[in-house]
């Protein structure tokens, strides 16, 4: 039997660097193959190939057997390939079916004229194909993340849907939508559609996944079903080493306190109490919406709480913005870091200094050599990889982006560092390096604080994780108490009805 | 994969990159060529006379643009700080005493108006196209209430050196756009508030949690950004020995054009206040070859907006 897909040879080349190096990839009708690699490895390029946001230089791809000639998405589409990107791409102001039938609406008989319940309907019977049920006529904007998701899985197999290439789909998914996700995947599998999942999290990739393929640096390193394989194996052939603990821990005697938060509320926060030491690692675990995020930005004075108080180094403070705070010593790596993190227009150099600018100026004038230096020193102490401080930041992966926002913060010689999701999107190697780098601002007195959805994580670094679901800390638990399932049982313990994960 | 660029840049990229500087020599050759008189001392300072007024202004926009805003009321201030200026003039007063009092006062009124623009922006988060476009009208209007519709005329003789001498046969408005985009050269450059001017236009909210001070960067560059609109209106009123209710009328458009064209992103976060000087003297010379040559003003407009057109296709090949 022809596989449903056979990308065979495929080779892509960008100006100085061989993206593609005959890389070989096949899918079966109802299977889910997962996508495995680096940032930068290839994986995402190979999936552009497919959907035709980009021309391959070389290599064929067949369909069924026959060789298909894939120029542009509107020739992906036709061959029934259908490509869900990270960010989503609906139009927010459109109505969901709106948004499933954008371009193929139904018209009324001989008229120029919507057919707007013949529009519904369909629609309603593509997500109903999905098993799911979503008001059709939801502006998409009112809709969460998640159901956005399934809009646009919905939109794809609206079109006669074959094969469909999911990029990193669980990055802003709750640990529910993600399991909902997965139900919806299996259906379609089930119905002979062949699935490419793309993500980092190896977890997910053994609960889902038949079979894997791993790039490495362009290249094709191996395919292997599911159940032949384990994770020590995956990480080794990503990274091409052996990496010999995912999670280094050190253990350091605890100092005093360095923050404090007494009944502190805000918006959505109720009643938080917490307290976090030097030489400690804290962990805040919580869904997407526990209001991890949103204790992170009260305390480093971006938004401004209600009631409540918080103490730095034993004294009460009242950071009314982020300047206040970061001139008392507290540091934020938002979530997101191209969105809150970084100024992508400027260079290495500029995001480097900007929150302590005042310190390489004398009268408003920057030193440009002093600058200079201290932008050097940071990119060799934290091996940024980059051709040179003048680069923009915009061409960095992700990981040397976050070293970047790093950076930034220990020049502000921060006291207090709060990193948010520190590792979305960021690949194994440089995970490790980030965790390493934290043990060392343990070790310096540094208090850090980690906010993180990936929970393995949060239990592999953590000294103490707090728990937090809807918008109050549901329990505080020590390493040794730490499972999988203490955790999400808290992190769900407000909901009504919510099944034990 | 991203783009990979950084090493060795081709020939395209330095081109995209100059490529304002090159359309601008290529410009000087082409009227040397056609005309005898255009490569003249004489006609080099008359371009930088005539653009002056404009290229001052464009100094504010640049500032302003940076951080992704807009300033449509220029025009207009300068109508207006010029029937203010003028008719301050005219009190009973030594032209010694009353000349630096008016020149501050109306400096004052693009200041405050800018701070104004400001506020509305940063308090009361409004578009910086609707406040200045509300500002615009706001001051356009009250030049013409100001005055009877009527022009100031009967200044005291001095007054005219501000627009209209020279030190060392070197037009004053001439000397006074160098050293204003000296400083700004230096501001935007070399100091932290220059920094901060591209931060905040690269990305705001991320600009404020890295600790700076978004609202007062965003006070400063419409507050800037009046003060030379008003600046500007002072010398054209001297230039002109009068205050024109009407002066100044779509110079916002060609400020806009001169900063756009220099390849400073509308979009905020890029661009460059030398960008900015090739910008205003690309369309300054273009005006004045075109009139050497008898080319009908009418045509002039058209060609004026090819050329704005070209600029900012080059600008998207080089950002993409």
């Amino acid at each position: 039997m022809p596989s449903l897909l056979h990308m065979q040879q495929i080779r892509k080349e960008y100006p100085g660097v061989l993206a593609l190096d005959d890389v070989n990839f096949g899918l079966q009708p109802g299977e889910i193959h997962c996508l495995l690699g680096e940032n930068g490895a290839g994986k995402s390029t190979l999936m552009k190939v497919l959907s035709g946001a980009l021309r391959k230089d070389f290599g064929t791809i067949r369909i069924n057997g026959e060789e298909a000639d894939i120029q542009s998405p509107a020739d992906a589409q036709r061959y029934g390939i259908g490509m869900i990107y990270q960010d989503i791409k609906l139009v927010p102001e459109l109505s969901v079916a709106e948004n499933i039938l954008l371009g193929n609406e139904p018209k009324k008989k001989n008229s120029p004229f919507i057919d707007f319940k013949k529009m519904h309907e369909i629609a309603r019977e593509v997500i109903g194909q999905l098993g799911e049920e979503i008001d059709t006529r939801s502006i998409v904007s009112d809709l969460s993340i998640a159901h956005r998701q399934l809009v646009e899985i919905a939109k794809a197999l609206s079109k006669k849907l074959k094969v469909l290439a999911l990029d990193e789909p669980s990055a802003a998914l709750t640990g529910r939508e993600l399991k909902n996700l997965f139900k919806v995947l299996r259906k379609l599998r089930s119905d002979g559609v062949g699935i490419i999942y793309i993500s980092h999290r190896l977890e997910e990739i053994f609960e889902i996944g038949d079979r894997v393929t791993i790039l490495r640096d362009g290249k094709f390193v191996q395919t292997a079903p599911i159940a032949e394989v384990d994770r020590r194996g995956l990480v080794r052939w990503m990274v091409g080493r052996e990496l010999e603990n995912e999670y280094p821990k050190i253990s350091l005697t605890r100092g005093e306190e360095i923050l404090g938060v007494e009944n502190l509320s805000a918006g959505m926060l109720k009643e938080i109490n917490l307290s976090v030491c030097r030489g400690e690692i804290f962990g805040i675990a919580g869904l997407v919406g526990a209001g991890r995020s949103e204790l992170a930005r009260v305390i480093f004075g971006a938004d401004e709480k209600d009631e409540g108080k918080i103490f730095h180094e034993g004294n009460e403070i009242h950071p009314r913005s982020p300047r206040e705070a970061i001139d008392l010593g507290i540091g934020l790596l938002t979530e997101d870091r191209n969105l809150y993190g970084l100024i992508m227009q400027m260079n290495v150099r500029e995001n480097i200094t900007l929150s302590n600018l005042r310190a390489v100026a004398s009268g408003g004038l920057i030193q440009r050599s002093k600058e200079e230096g201290i932008a050097n020193k940071f990119r060799d102490d934290l091996r940024i990889k980059t051709p040179g401080i003048e680069q923009e930041v915009d061409h960095l992966s992700g990981g040397n982006r976050q070293k970047v926002v790093l950076a930034r913060w220990l020049f502000t010689k921060s006291k207090l560092l709060i990193f948010d999701e520190p590792t979305a999107g960021i690949d194994v190697g440089v995970k490790f390096e980030i965790y390493n780098l934290m043990n060392n601002l343990a070790k310096e007195g540094i208090g850090v604080i980690v906010i993180s959805s990936d929970l393995p994580e949060l239990l592999g670094i953590c000294d103490r994780i707090a728990v937090m679901c809807e918008g109050r800390i549901t329990g505080i638990l020590p390493r040794q108490e730490a499972t999988q399932e203490a955790v999400m049982t808290l992190a769900t313990s407000r909901m009504e009805g919510a099944a034990a994960v | 994969m991203r783009r990979q660029g950084w090493k060795g840049q081709p020939l395209s990229n330095l081109l995209a990159k100059f490529g304002i500087g090159i359309a601008l020599v290529v410009e000087i050759i082409l009227f040397s060529i056609l005309s005898p008189y255009f490569f003249s001392s004489d006609n080099i300072l008359n371009v930088t006379l005539q653009a002056s007024i404009t290229a001052i202004i464009a100094v504010g926009m640049t500032f302003v643009i940076l951080t992704s805003g807009i300033d449509l009321s220029v025009g207009a201030l300068v109508a207006f700080t010029g029937v203010v200026v003028t008719s301050l003039l005219k009190l009973p007063l030594s032209f010694p005493v009353l000349f630096p009092l008016a020149a501050l006062a109306g400096i004052l009124i693009g200041m405050m108006s800018g701070a104004f623009a400001g506020m509305f922006v940063t308090r009361f988060n409004i578009t910086p196209f609707i406040v200045t476009l509300a500002l615009m009208t706001i001051w356009r209007g009250a030049a013409y209430l100001y005055t009877d519709g009527r022009p100031v005329w009967g200044l005291p003789d001095q007054f005219s050196f501000l627009g209209s001498g020279r030190l060392a046969g070197v037009p004053v408005p001439t000397i006074l756009m160098v050293l204003i985009y000296a400083a700004a050269y230096v501001a935007l450059n070399k100091t932290t508030f220059g920094r901060y001017v591209y931060a905040v236009g690269g990305n705001k909210e991320a600009a404020r949690l890295a600790g700076i001070n978004t609202n007062r960067i965003l006070l400063s560059v419409y507050m800037l950004c009046g003060g030379l609109a008003s600046l500007s209106g002072l010398l054209l009123a001297s230039r002109m020995n009068s205050g024109q209710p009407n002066s100044g009328l779509m110079y916002e458009l060609d400020v806009i054009a001169a900063v756009v064209v220099g390849g400073t992103s509308l979009f905020g976060g890029r661009g460059s206040i030398i960008g900015t000087f090739m910008g205003a003297m690309l369309i300054g010379i273009l005006r004045n070859g075109l009139n050497l040559l008898n080319v009908n003003s009418y045509i002039q407009q058209v060609v004026v907006g090819v050329v704005i057109l070209l600029s900012v296709l080059m600008d998207r090949r080089r950002t993409s």
